[in-house]
C-alpha cells in the first residue's frame, strides 16, 4: 500500500510538446523567410527576439544533451569529433555538437541546419571557444560574444551600475551589429517583450521549485528535466513563459492535495551537476528506495532566479522586477541585472557561494543525504564540486559521488553506480521498500 | 542455527561461518575461471552441515553468482561490520582486493559514516601489484620481501597501471636496484589508497582488510604514507565475509539484490 497518492503530471505532454516544436521551428526557419542563430543556453536570448517574430535559436546545451540521450547518435557525434582531432577531454556537449556538424545530421532528423549568425556569452573556457569552432566548421558564420564577467552578485559582491554598464554596453553594441549582420531593422518592442518573458520564465520557475519543499515532494529530479529545460531552450519565449505559469499552478494544487512524485517518499536527497543523461534511469532506481531527488542547485539555479539570504540560510524566488522595462537601454541592463544574479554564475567566483547555496537547499528542503555527480563532461559546472561536498558534509549531510559524464556514455558505468547508491542508502538507513 | 557470510571475489571466494557473532568456521577457494563451481567448492568444503546453515548472506561483486543467499549486503557494508566487530577501536577501514580498494570511515557501531572508492582503475587494487611483480619475474611474496629491503627513494610518477609497467621498464634499464623498484610499486599503490583515505577524513584506529593486506611490503608503505600504525587482523582477506554473517545475525541486509547485479 503506497504512503501516498500519485498522479501523472498532466503538463508533462505540453512540455514535450514545446520542446519539439522549438527544434522542429529552427529546423524549418529558413522555409518561410526566417532566421536561425545559435549559441548557449546562457546567452541573452531575448536579445535577437528583437529581430522579428520569425527568428528561431538552437541552444547549445540541451542540444548536446539530447544527442547524448541518443546513445547511437552520440557515439557517432563523439567519434567524428575525435577523428577531426578534438580532444576526447573537451566539454560533452560541445563534442556532440561540432560532432552533429561533422557527420550533417541534426539529432531530430535531416541534415544540420546550418544558423545565420551566432549569439554567445562567455560562461566558461568551453562557450568561449564552442562557437570559433562551430563558425570555421561551418564555412565562416558572423559570431558576437559578450563578456559576462564582472564578478559574483549580492549577496556575494555588489554588481555595481559600472559592471552592469559594461555588459549592457555590449549588448547595445551587438543590437547594432544584429542589425547591420541580417539587414532587420530592431524592434525595441519585441526585445521588451522578450525580456519581460524572460524575468517570467526564470522567476515562475524558482517559484515551481519551491514547491517541492513540500513532503511529499510534488515533483522528482528527473521528471525536472524535462520542464525546466525549456528554460535552456528559450526562456524569453512567451509560450515558455505561459507555461511555467500553468505548471505552476499544477505544482501547486498537488501540493494542497498531497500528490507525490514518489509514492513511498521516506528519504529526500538532492543531486548535483547535470546528469548523465544517457542512464536518467538512475533517478528511477532510487524510487526502489522511496527516496527522491528533489532538485538541485543546478536544476533550481541553471535557469531559475532565486535570492540567497545568508541571515536566515535561505533560497527564494527573486521577486520580478518592479515595473517594465520602457526603452532599449533599460531593457538591456535589467536583463543584465537580472542574469547575473544566476546562481549558477556564483561558483565561477569561488566554489563557497556555491556550497552556502547548496547547503541551503539542504536544510530548506529536508534533505537526508546528497548525490554529487563528479561530472568529467562539464568544466565549469563541476568547477569546485570537491570542495562543495567538504562543505556539505561539514554542515552534516552525508554526501555520495560518483564519477561520470553528462554527455559521453562512455564514460559512465551505471551498474558501478547503482552499486554505490546501494552502499549510501546503507549509510544513510535507508532499505527498499515493497513494490 | 548458524549464519554464513560469503564473500564471492574476483579472485576468491571467502566463506565464514557464525554463530552468536563468533567465528565457528573460514574456507577461502581460488575463484579461478569458474565461479558457480568455486561457490560450490567452498561449500561442501565447510565441516558444518549446510542444513545446520539457517541464514546465508552474500558480498562481493560475484555474489548474483551465489544461488543459496537468503540475504545481500554490498561490500563497504560488510568490511565496516566485519573491521569493526573484529576490533571494536578501528574507525577507519581501508579494504584493497584484486579489482578494488576501498576507503571507510565507520563508527563505534560499524556503521559506514562515508566511503570512497576507487573507480575503473586497477592502479589501487591488488592486480597492480600483480602486474609489477610479473614485470619484475618475481613472485608476490618475493615482491613484498624485497620491498622492506629497500634503502632508496624511487617515485613511480605514472597515474595509471599501464604506463607504470613502461615506467618499470625505463627503471630496470637504469639499473636501478630491484628492492628500490619493488618499494616504488608499493609506494604507489599506497599513493592511491591513502588519497581516498584522506577524502573520507582518518579516524583511528586504522584496519587493512583484502587480500592485500597479507603484502607486507604494501602494509609498510601504508603505514609510512598514512603516519599511523596500521592492524591486519588475521585472516584479512576473510573480513568481509564475517562481517556479512554478522548483519545477518543483526538482521540487517537485503533479501533481495539490486537490480545491477541481476
Amino acid at each position: 500500500m503506497a504512503k501516498y497518492p500519485t498522479e501523472t503530471l498532466l503538463s508533462w505532454s505540453k512540455a514535450k510538446e514545446i520542446r519539439e516544436t522549438y527544434y522542429k521551428n529552427y529546423a524549418a526557419a529558413h522555409d518561410k523567410g526566417g532566421i536561425r542563430w545559435v549559441g548557449g543556453a546562457w546567452t541573452f536570448d531575448a536579445v535577437p527576439a528583437g529581430l522579428g517574430g520569425d527568428v528561431y535559436s538552437l541552444t547549445s546545451e540541451p542540444y548536446g544533451a539530447s544527442c547524448a540521450f541518443n546513445k547511437d547518435f552520440s557515439t557517432r557525434a563523439m567519434e567524428a569529433a575525435e577523428t577531426a582531432g578534438y580532444a576526447r577531454d573537451l566539454c560533452a556537449y560541445m563534442r556532440n555538437y561540432w560532432g552533429s556538424i561533422l557527420m550533417n545530421e541534426y539529432a531530430f532528423g535531416g541534415p544540420f541546419p546550418k544558423p545565420d549568425f551566432i549569439w554567445q556569452d562567455h560562461i566558461c573556457c568551453s562557450h568561449a571557444k564552442w562557437y570559433q569552432v562551430v563558425s570555421e566548421l561551418e564555412g565562416g558564420i558572423p559570431m558576437f560574444c559578450v563578456d559576462v564577467a564582472v564578478g559574483p552578485a549580492e549577496p556575494f559582491g555588489t554588481l555595481t551600475e559600472a559592471k552592469i554598464d559594461y555588459v549592457a554596453g555590449q549588448i547595445l553594441d551587438g543590437i547594432e551589429w544584429l542589425e547591420k549582420t541580417t539587414g532587420r531593422t530592431y524592434d525595441d518592442e519585441l526585445f521588451i517583450e522578450a525580456c519581460w518573458n524572460d524575468f517570467r520564465s526564470t522567476s515562475k520557475w524558482a517559484q515551481v521549485c519551491e514547491l517541492n519543499k513540500a513532503v511529499p515532494a510534488p515533483l522528482d529530479e528527473k521528471t525536472m528535466y524535462s520542464l525546466y529545460v525549456l528554460a535552456t531552450l528559450q526562456k524569453s519565449w512567451g509560450v515558455v513563459a505561459d507555461y511555467y505559469d500553468e505548471l505552476y499552478d499544477e505544482v501547486k494544487d498537488r501540493v494542497e492535495r498531497g500528490i507525490a512524485a514518489v509514492p513511498n517518499e521516506q528519504a529526500r536527497v538532492m543531486s548535483d551537476t547535470q546528469p548523465p543523461w544517457s542512464a536518467l534511469k538512475l533517478f528511477r532506481y532510487l524510487e526502489q528506495y522511496g527516496v527522491v531527488s528533489v532538485g538541485s542547485l543546478y536544476t533550481f539555479g541553471l535557469e531559475g532566479m532565486w535570492d540567497f539570504d545568508p541571515a536566515t540560510g535561505d533560497l527564494v524566488p527573486r521577486p520580478m522586477p518592479a515595473k517594465k522595462p520602457t526603452t532599449r537601454e533599460e531593457a538591456a541592463r535589467e536583463l543584465v541585472r537580472w542574469h547575473l544574479h544566476k546562481p549558477e554564475y556564483q561558483h565561477f567566483y569561488d566554489c563557497d557561494y556555491k556550497s552556502q547555496m547548496m547547503i541551503a537547499i539542504c536544510k530548506n528542503w529536508g534533505l537526508s543525504g546528497v548525490m554529487l555527480h563528479y561530472n568529467r563532461g562539464c568544466e565549469g559546472l563541476s568547477l569546485g564540486i570537491a570542495e562543495n561536498r567538504l562543505a556539505i558534509q561539514e554542515a552534516g549531510y552525508p554526501v555520495m559521488t560518483f564519477e561520470g559524464n553528462m554527455g559521453d556514455e562512455r564514460e559512465f558505468d551505471l551498474g558501478r553506480t547503482m552499486q554505490r547508491v546501494d552502499a549510501f542508502m546503507e549509510t544513510l538507513g535507508v532499505k527498499k521498500v515493497a513494490a | 542455527m548458524y549464519t554464513a557470510g560469503i564473500d564471492v571475489g574476483a579472485k576468491t571466494v571467502k566463506i565464514v561461518v557464525t554463530q552468536d557473532g563468533k567465528i565457528v568456521e573460514r574456507q577461502i577457494v581460488s575463484a579461478g575461471q569458474d565461479a558457480q563451481a568455486a561457490i560450490e567448492e567452498a561449500w561442501q568444503s565447510l565441516d558444518t552441515p549446510l542444513a545446520d546453515i539457517g541464514l546465508i548472506v552474500a558480498t562481493g561483486s560475484g555474489r548474483k553468482s551465489t544461488k543459496r543467499a537468503n540475504g545481500y549486503v554490498t561490500e563497504v557494508a560488510a568490511a565496516a561490520k566485519g573491521a569493526q566487530k573484529t576490533e571494536p577501536e578501528v574507525r577507519t577501514v581501508v579494504d584493497v582486493g584484486a579489482e578494488e580498494g576501498r576507503a571507510i570511515r565507520i563508527d563505534e557501531n560499524g556503521k559506514v559514516v562515508d566511503f570512497a572508492i576507487n573507480e575503473k582503475c586497477a592502479a589501487g587494487a591488488g592486480a597492480f601489484t600483480e602486474a609489477m611483480a610479473r614485470a619484475l619475474e618475481v613472485d608476490l611474496p618475493t615482491l613484498a620481501a624485497m620491498s622492506l629491503k629497500s634503502t632508496g627513494n624511487v617515485a613511480m610518477n605514472a597515474q595509471c597501471a599501464v604506463f607504470a609497467e613502461s615506467e618499470l621498464v625505463t627503471l630496470v634499464h637504469s639499473n636501478t636496484p630491484k628492492e628500490d623498484m619493488a618499494k616504488a610499486i608499493h609506494d604507489a599503490i599506497s599513493d592511491r589508497i591513502v588519497s581516498m583515505v584522506r577524502r573520507v577524513g582518518m579516524a583511528e584506529e586504522v584496519m587493512l582488510i583484502g587480500g592485500v593486506a597479507l603484502n607486507n611490503g604494501f602494509v609498510a608503505s601504508l603505514a609510512n604514507d598514512l603516519e599511523t600504525s596500521v592492524i591486519v587482523p588475521q585472516d584479512p582477506q576473510l573480513v568481509s565475509a564475517f562481517g556479512a554473517a554478522i548483519l545477518g545475525e543483526e538482521g540487517n541486509y537485503a533479501e533481495s539484490l539490486s537490480e545491477t547485479m541481476e
